[in-house]
């Protein structure tokens, strides 16, 4: 499996949990749930992937979609405008 | 038009720009900050947004609005950063020949505005404590 390189952005609650707005990671993870996963285990993220939508290359997209190398990643917590 | 504005939003200014002489109604919403939510007492909300989506998907809710209802134009800006009690958080604005659609449409963009775009708030409260919105009990919590 060929490592990538994904660039993630984080806000509000995650952005707080992972301590930081961005990073880019390396990565040998195939989508966006398998990275959330990986994720989970060594950041303290309270919301699990139900709770979460996720956009790649800012766009909505499934948590099965293949990440690519360079992707930018949004995990999107439960949303709250107006 | 949708757009999100880092600045206190002009609403004469927004108001001003709908503009028609076909136009028989003019319906327009205004959410603010208020200073209490689920019984504990607010001072402040704090918006995050992830901008480029946000403004996609806002875009994207106008022109539903104008596909669903026979309005003539609609206008939509929600802010960010940090507000304040009574500040203005997201204006609507709706022109149509007449009432009805100017009301539904208007309504439609709100209601869409709230559930999908990828803005997110935090209160904070008189305790010193804060918190973000539908984020901290996400499952017995859909709706703020």
């Amino acid at each position: 499996m060929s490592e990538k390189t994904i660039h993630i952005q984080y806000f509000a609650l995650l952005r707080e949990q992972r301590g930081t707005a961005s990073e880019s990671i390396r990565t040998t993870a195939q989508t966006p749930a398998e990275l959330y996963r990986n994720l989970s285990q060594t950041h303290p993220f309270t919301l699990t992937q139900k709770n979460l939508q996720v956009a790649v290359n800012e766009e909505f997209a499934s948590w099965d979609t293949p990440l690519y190398d360079e992707d930018k990643l949004v995990f999107i917590p439960p949303v709250a405008g107006g | 038009m949708f757009e999100l504005s880092h600045s206190p939003i002009a609403i004469n200014e927004r108001q001003a720009a709908l503009q028609s002489e076909a136009a028989g109604g003019f319906v327009s919403f205004e959410g603010r900050v208020r200073n209490v939510n689920e019984k504990r007492t607010v001072t402040s909300l704090e918006y995050d947004s992830f901008g480029p989506l946000a403004e996609k998907e806002g875009h994207r809710v106008v022109k539903e609005a104008h596909e669903k209802f026979p309005i003539i134009a609609a206008s939509c800006v929600h802010r960010t950063g940090h507000l304040q009690i009574g500040e203005i958080a997201v204006w609507v604005g709706v022109i149509s020949q007449h009432r009805g659609p100017a009301f539904e449409a208007c309504r439609y963009i709100i209601d869409e505005i709230k559930t999908r775009l990828p803005i997110w708030k935090k209160e904070h409260y008189r305790e010193g404590d804060s918190g973000w919105i539908n984020c901290e009990q996400p499952e017995s919590s859909p709706e703020s």
